[in-house]
């Protein structure tokens, strides 16, 4: 079986459908973060995969990089914010995480 | 190759100045640790000199710089003056505020957020490709997830910044994936040969539909309108004010910068007249006119609507700016030069009205350490001064005339009227008369209920007056004398690539 497009397209509509799913149900704010991680990760593999099969220039593999150091970016400040309110509340569960809104 | 690019540096001065006035400030934190307000002053001052450089701008005409991936047109330079303003305007407020200065260790940092937020945001208003609209929209949201809980010892703040960065992240990263589809589908991420490819070639209608969709969500996020509002009062409420005042205005507006340019540029036909609807046919699939309008329904509607039962003021402002935001959908829903101009004659008044409303906020909670509108009993006795104020600030948030409010409605209204979407402007007519509720019970509760028995009058000191009448006057005498702005938003519709 020759790997096509399609399996990556494929590959990453799931990584994807992951990654909703976990920021949707997880209640730990790490694994919410994890989620969007493979949010990004999804997107990244469309980006490749169009580049290379898709006879476009090399834009997408650019592209790919970019999102990465970005990724790092934020999980480091989402990483900063998630120890802060660990310190405050003595806990990481969003659902507990409920001050304002009253 | 470098030829272009040290081209392009002559174009690119107000953002240069940005970048290096950060790096000095992160320096001058080092030095100055002790005397914090060195680096407010540095960052006042970088900003009047990118002022400077945007005005030495306004004679370069159309461009696009840097390989495509930005453009320098009067429609940029016009949304980089609204958020250089506001971010003036914030870093004056935070040199008074006592909430900055007791709950945190020194504003050096803050500052230097400050200036690469708004570096972000001026990114966002030129962007033409989708790579730089993202890298942009990630600038300004990394570091507004941070300025959010800059109070960090502060439960509330540090709540609204992980709520902001989970809604924030999740929502960009759904709008990557749809870019990603998005570059599969037209083979370009330049928001010019996105247009080529829809126009000439027949693409897969579901993928594009699901692509657009997901763009939406992210655009959504930054001007918080519903269905993506979900953080705005929660982020509202904890952040220190100034940031507060600082993401309703300016973030909004560098979102809405964007958003039009991707939508004109990229959605519409410019052979077909500038009123008819087919010139949104190019996008197939689903009616593009109506999903904007139905956001900008549920947002006028939502926000006006839960903003009645608010305590919090500042929450409340927070819905407000939720209504406002569908206000200003109403004029992307024509997408003419008329609806263009009006929302951006809407975002000068707002400018003013919205950052004065929460000066008044931030002035009354330093003192009586409160934002609840219980607290502000009497507040009209206690201080006339701030009484007046946010009696005219929240009178032109609703449009009553001759506040400067009444005139970006009007404008509002008259495009939509102009382009037949007659059931638009009944709606968006009832939802100000809904608004009007919500400000007076604030006005009620400030002048016609007695303060508490030991409450004494508040001290404001003279650079807050001068502050505070920085935003008045501006408030009133645009509601008088009109004619300057509304020209300056009609000449300034000129974008990159479009007559």
């Amino acid at each position: 079986m020759q790997v096509g497009l399609t399996h990556y397209l494929f590959l990453s509509g799931i990584l994807f459908a992951m990654g909703l799913y976990g920021v949707i149900t997880r209640r730990n704010a790490i694994l919410v973060l994890m989620g969007i991680e493979l949010i990004l990760n999804a997107a990244n593999i469309n980006f490749i995969a169009f580049s290379r099969y898709g006879g476009m220039q090399i834009d997408g593999q650019m592209i790919a990089v970019f999102v990465m150091i970005l990724a790092a970016a934020e999980v480091a400040i989402a990483l900063a914010i998630v120890l802060n309110i660990y310190k405050q509340f003595r806990t990481v569960n969003v659902d507990e995480i409920n001050k304002l809104k009253e | 190759m470098l030829d272009q690019i040290l081209q392009s540096l002559k174009y690119f001065q107000t953002e240069t100045v940005l970048v290096v006035s950060f790096c000095v400030i992160v320096l001058a934190d080092l030095i100055f640790r002790k005397k914090s307000n060195v680096t407010s002053y540095l960052a006042l001052i970088s900003l009047v000199v990118a002022t400077y450089y945007l005005g030495l701008q306004g004679s370069d005409g159309i461009k696009s710089i840097f390989f495509n991936m930005f453009a320098v047109d009067p429609f940029s330079l016009f949304f980089k003056a609204i958020i250089i303003t506001a971010s003036f305007f914030v870093l004056l407020f935070s040199l008074n505020s006592k909430e900055l200065v007791s709950k945190t260790r020194g504003v050096g940092e803050y500052n230097a957020l400050v200036i690469a937020l708004t570096l972000g945001m001026v990114l966002m208003t030129g962007a033409t490709n989708l790579l730089m609209m993202y890298l942009a929209l990630e600038l300004s949201s990394l570091t507004s997830y941070i300025l959010a809980g800059y109070t960090k010892d502060a439960e509330d703040s540090s709540e609204a910044s992980l709520k902001y960065i989970i809604y924030g992240a999740l929502s960009s990263g759904i709008m990557l994936y749809g870019i990603s589809i998005l570059y599969g589908l037209t083979g370009s991420v330049d928001i010019y040969g996105i247009h080529q490819a829809l126009m000439f070639q027949h693409l897969n209608t579901a993928a594009l539909v699901v692509a657009g969709i997901f763009i939406v969500v992210g655009f959504g996020y930054k001007i918080s309108a519903v269905p993506f509002h979900f953080w705005t009062p929660d982020v509202y409420e904890g952040s220190p004010i100034t940031i507060t005042a600082l993401l309703s205005v300016a973030s909004k507006a560098a979102g809405f910068a964007m958003l039009i340019r991707f939508t004109k540029v990229t959605f519409i036909n410019p052979a077909i007249g500038n009123l008819d609807p087919g010139m949104w046919d190019i996008f197939k699939g689903i009616d593009w006119r109506f999903i904007l309008a139905i956001l900008s329904v549920l947002s006028m509607t939502i926000g006006n609507l839960v903003a009645l039962s608010q305590k919090n003021l500042k929450r409340l402002l927070a819905y407000s700016s939720i209504a406002h935001a569908g206000y200003m959908l109403m004029g992307l829903v024509v997408l003419s030069n008329e609806g263009i101009a009006a929302v951006m004659i809407y975002f000068i008044v707002y400018l003013f009205m919205n950052l004065g409303a929460f000066y008044v906020v931030m002035l009354i909670a330093d003192r009586i350490g409160s934002e609840n509108i219980d607290d502000y009993r009497g507040m009209g006795f206690r201080s006339p001064l701030l009484g007046v104020a946010m009696t005219i600030f929240l009178l032109s948030l609703t449009g009553i005339p001759p506040t400067a409010g009444f005139i970006g409605k009007l404008y509002l209204f008259s495009s939509l009227i102009s382009a037949k979407i007659f059931w638009l402007a009944i709606v968006g007519a009832l939802n100000s008369v809904v608004s009007l509720y919500y400000y007076v019970r604030v006005l009620r509760n400030m002048f016609l209920r007695d303060p508490q028995a030991n409450a004494q009058s508040l001290q404001i000191s003279f650079i807050e007056v001068f502050i505070l009448i920085l935003l008045v006057l501006p408030t009133i005498l645009l509601g008088l004398y009109f004619t300057p702005i509304v020209e300056f938003a009609q000449a300034s519709v000129t974008m990159f690539g479009i007559q």
